[in-house]
């Protein structure tokens, strides 16, 4: 790519007009943003339908090499921008939070097309995820269905110009400029249903709520047989842990402890039903009783 | 006396299939009835002896290839679950459709492994997305969903996260109801429910450790001594879900002795993005554009197999009318366009995967733009085309090609059609495919690299339910397009491409012959595109239902798609009037069940062919997890 010197001298302080293509002056930030704008190197990492057109807008009609994107690293630890193209399922979810994990900073996110923006077509999905953005920052969202090549370039773009914006001079502006390490962001485990760590307290508190009668929208009366198999489900778990070899070390990921008052909702959902059958039978006798009156 | 009802000099596996069910009604009256209800064909088998009725059907009868097997959730019409079963020949010839039923409470049906290989990966997804086992099955375990999920989501009294009502179009939506984000419904603000017995104390992923099990592999390597004495490891290795070479998010866990491939599993489930269980809330109509994102890169293909299983329910009813000629001409032209795509595509990225990286892609991308360019002058997008439609299609040709995104390097701003097509069928894609077959045909590397890699007996082929080049290129003669003929591909005069030896290179082959193919059968159309110019794509000259109600019955709607045989399978429970939505829609995906064999292929081979094998299967995730 050409340089342009002129394009980068931000100052007042007048250059000489013949020395304009061989001197520039300017901030220690703008030099830094500048070499890093045009030299990102999106991860090549596929999933869904978006990434063919990631691939055509790679590709020799398109080719966003023109603007610095041309080395697409298969790895993590080279890439700085991870172009999640297509849809967010909560099975792979869990990956691309450890590959975002395992990428240097400075590092961008983006979202491409409606199903990595915010689910898309398949949204309502039981398997889905509503966008990325429920588990990563993201700094550019794309939309289109699949977005066209002239789209994810529109989108490149606006990446660059964020980039721009961003100073080393204030540590508060983006986390990678400010002094410490950067937390890690925690990894999803596959439940019953996919779980984020940061949500922990907010499930344990609604397993007591519907526990407790608490009528709650997030923990969900299964039918009858489905809930008979999620049963099986964990009781299995729990043997596995116990028995196998693999369980307890580099495979699984046990989550914080903490004590849930089982036995009691498992009481008070007992009296529940006990109370419901009393009130029904107290119905049928004054039914029958209003009968005999007649 | 083995064939009583049919004329006694006729063997068995000639018989037609309304002979073959005869045959079977009568030898085993007592286990096996016709299916009576209304719009339904075939056969109801008791369970407790399927495998010995199966096995009749695949030895003595001569239904050798098991296209498809899924199940069906009869709540409240019934209340049992029913596995459903298409048999075909590979000679030619109908289905022999054949179903068992079971409780709904315990669902347990014997497994046809045994019979047909191709059955095993299909079973599994049975058992994960609606609950039933089978027992004699040799790993059954959750294929796509993660193990430790609760509940089998595709059956009807399951219930998503963000469950509105069991049928779209939903009541807040139309009209003049406002739509809502379901984040704001859910406390969680995201796509989650969990069930009440939640143990959270004791709560674990165990979704990796069960991968690993029912593998039979545990982290340690195993020791083993090699045949010189020497004590050496088996690993494991996992490639993917996040690998360059398989083709999107794809996985495999091989077991590998040095540089050798001891066993090889898929894993999938990665992009399972419920395409069932939102088809059945759907319209029919709505389930157009899904069909695009199955495979998506020859969606009008995918469109084409849901129409036509779609009208062959509506013919069930009265008011139907077939679409007219020129419409299937359409049909034809842009389903082959698509083949062709598809082809060069997966050929492209076969190359990239044994080393010639991104160079020759880039040379069939840009035959790629092109007809991509077409598409979106034609139905409006590059690549989810929605083109088709129930009796017609979204729209004519138009006149002249306007592009409306490709404002630059463009060709196509303003283009008689005609003759861009012509242009394009007579000239450019020739070009193409010969450019292509003088540099990699005879070359030595690809010739090194390919030939006897991945082989695929022609045994191995058929009982495990390949499909499309990866079944030609081991030879077997079949092709749907000639075997169970549709549209108008009788009238249309091209051949089957096969080759015998079940490798790497003669899928290959089969490719690059059935690219000149399509472009034989183009030729054949242009002609009758300008011979119907002007006369109406629907058959009464106006647009058809845009919501059709659909009678009652069930249907499969097959063709050859770019990838294998791709088939729909959809089941409308219309009472009086029809209905508006599908009750059961499953997709027999060529993509997902061409990964069958993909363990026996690998057997032996180094690892840096794996994603080569994988390659020359061609498969694209959307419709493996759908
Ligand atoms: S946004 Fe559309 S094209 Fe992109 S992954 Fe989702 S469904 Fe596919």
């Amino acid at each position: 790519m050409e340089v342009n010197l002129q394009e980068l001298n931000k100052t007042e302080f007048p250059v000489p007009a013949e020395l304009e293509n061989n001197i520039a002056i300017t901030s220690l930030s703008e030099l830094y943003n500048w070499g890093r704008r045009n030299s990102l190197w999106p991860m090549l990492f596929g999933l869904a339908c978006c990434a063919i057109e990631m691939i055509a807008t790679a590709a020799s009609r398109f080719d966003f090499s023109r603007f610095g994107f041309e080395v697409m690293r298969a790895t993590p630890r080279q890439a700085d921008l991870m172009i999640v193209s297509g849809t967010v399922t909560k099975k792979m979810v869990v990956p691309i939070v450890r590959l975002y994990n395992q990428m240097p900073e400075p590092k961008y996110v983006m979202a491409m097309g409606a199903c990595a923006s915010g689910g898309g077509p398949f949204k309502e999905g039981y398997n889905v995820v509503s966008g990325m953005d429920k588990y990563l920052p993201v700094d550019v969202y794309v939309p289109g269905c699949p977005p066209t090549p002239q789209a994810l370039l529109h989108g490149m773009i606006a990446l660059q110009r964020k980039i721009d914006g961003q100073s080393i001079a204030n540590g508060d502006d983006v986390p990678w400029y400010g002094v410490g390490t950067a937390e890690p962001t925690p990894v999803p485990v596959l439940g019953p249903d996919i779980i984020d760590p940061r949500q922990m307290d907010m499930i344990r508190r609604q397993a007591e709520a519907a526990a407790t009668d608490i009528a709650s929208i997030g923990i969900r009366e299964l039918p009858a047989a489905t809930q008979m198999v999620a049963a099986r489900v964990t009781a299995d778990a729990a043997a596995e842990s116990e028995t196998s070899p693999v369980s307890q070390d580099a495979l699984s990921f046990v989550l914080p402890t903490g004590a849930a008052p089982w036995a009691e909702a498992e009481d008070i959902r007992e009296k529940r039903k006990l109370r419901a059958l009393a009130r029904k039978a107290l119905r049928a006798t004054r039914r029958a009783a209003a009968a005999e009156e007649e | 006396m083995d064939n009583p009802g049919l004329a006694p000099e006729k063997r068995l596996d000639a018989t037609t299939v309304e002979e073959a069910i005869a045959y079977l009604r009568l030898e085993y009256a007592d286990v096996v009835s016709t299916d009576d209800r209304e719009g339904y064909q075939g056969l109801i088998v008791d369970s407790k002896r399927l495998v010995q009725i199966a096995r009749v059907i695949h030895d003595d009868l001569g239904f050798d290839y098991l296209s498809s097997a899924t199940a069906v959730d009869y709540l409240g019409a019934g209340d049992q679950m029913e596995m459903v079963y298409h048999a075909y020949r590979t000679s030619g010839g109908g289905a022999l459709v054949f179903k068992a039923q079971t409780d709904r409470e315990k669902a347990e049906i014997p497994s046809l492994t045994s019979i047909w290989r191709g059955a095993d990966f299909q079973e599994r997804e049975a058992w994960d997305l609606m609950g039933i086992r089978f027992p004699g099955h040799p790993n059954l375990k959750r294929i796509l969903m993660w193990e430790g999920f609760h509940g089998h989501p595709l059956r009807k009294d399951w219930r998503e996260a963000y469950y509105e009502e069991d049928q779209k179009p939903f009541d807040n939506r139309w009209p003049g109801g406002h739509v809502h984000r379901a984040e704001e419904k859910n406390v969680f603000g995201k796509n989650v429910t969990y069930p009440p017995d939640i143990d959270l104390g004791r709560l674990m992923d165990s979704s990796e450790t069960a991968v690993y099990q029912s593998l039979g592999l545990g982290v340690d390597v195993e020791r083993i001594m090699d045949k010189d004495g020497f004590e050496t490891n088996e690993l494991v290795v996992n490639m993917g879900p996040h690998h360059p070479s398989t083709h999107g998010v794809f996985r495999m866990v091989l077991t590998v002795d040095g540089e050798t491939v001891t066993s090889l599993e898929p894993v999938m489930g990665y992009l399972h993005r419920n395409h069932e269980k939102i088809g059945e809330r759907n319209t029919y109509l709505h389930n157009i554009p899904f069909t695009d994102r199955l495979d998506y890169i020859s969606s009008m293909g995918n469109n084409h197999g849901y129409v036509l299983a779609v009208e062959q329910l509506m013919s069930l009813g009265r008011k139907y009318n077939p679409p007219t000629y020129r419409c299937e001409a359409l049909r034809v032209l842009m389903v082959e366009l698509s083949r062709i795509v598809n082809h060069l595509w997966a050929i492209g990225f076969w190359l990239n995967d044994i080393g010639a990286f991104f160079t020759p892609v880039l040379y069939f991308v840009q035959e790629r733009e092109r007809i991509l360019d077409f598409f979106e002058a034609v139905a409006g997008s590059r690549m989810m085309c929605n083109y088709m439609r129930f009796g017609g299609l979204f729209g004519d040709l138009p006149e002249r090609l306007k592009s409306v995104s490709n404002l630059t390097n463009d060709r196509v701003r303003d283009y008689n059609t005609m003759q861009f097509l012509t242009e394009m069928i007579n000239e450019r894609i020739p070009r193409t495919i010969d450019d292509l077959e003088r540099l990699l045909t005879q070359n030595e590397i690809l010739i090194e690299r390919s030939v006897g890699v991945g082989v695929l007996s022609r045994e191995d082929a058929i009982n495990y339910s390949a499909a499309g080049p990866l079944l030609r290129g081991s030879g077997v003669d079949y092709d749907i397009r000639r075997a169970d003929p549709y549209s108008i591909y009788p009238e249309l005069d091209f051949d089957v491409a096969v080759e015998a030896e079940g490798d790497m290179y003669a899928r290959y082959r089969v490719r690059v012959t059935e690219l000149r193919e399509s472009v034989r059968i183009l030729k054949q159309i242009l002609p009758r595109l300008e011979a119907t110019a002007g006369e109406s794509i629907w058959a009464d000259g106006k647009p058809g239902a845009y919501a059709p109600r659909v009678p009652h019955g069930e249907a499969y709607g097959r063709v050859e798609n770019g990838k294998g045989e791709l088939g729909y399978y959809v089941v409308s429970a219309g009472g009086r009037g029809g209905s508006s939505n599908p009750w059961r829609y499953h997709v027999r995906a060529p993509s997902f069940i061409n990964l069958t064999p993909m363990g026996i292929m690998s057997r032996g081979y180094k690892v840096a062919d794996i994603v080569g094998i994988l390659g020359s299967i061609d498969i694209v995730l959307g419709e493996t997890d759908r």
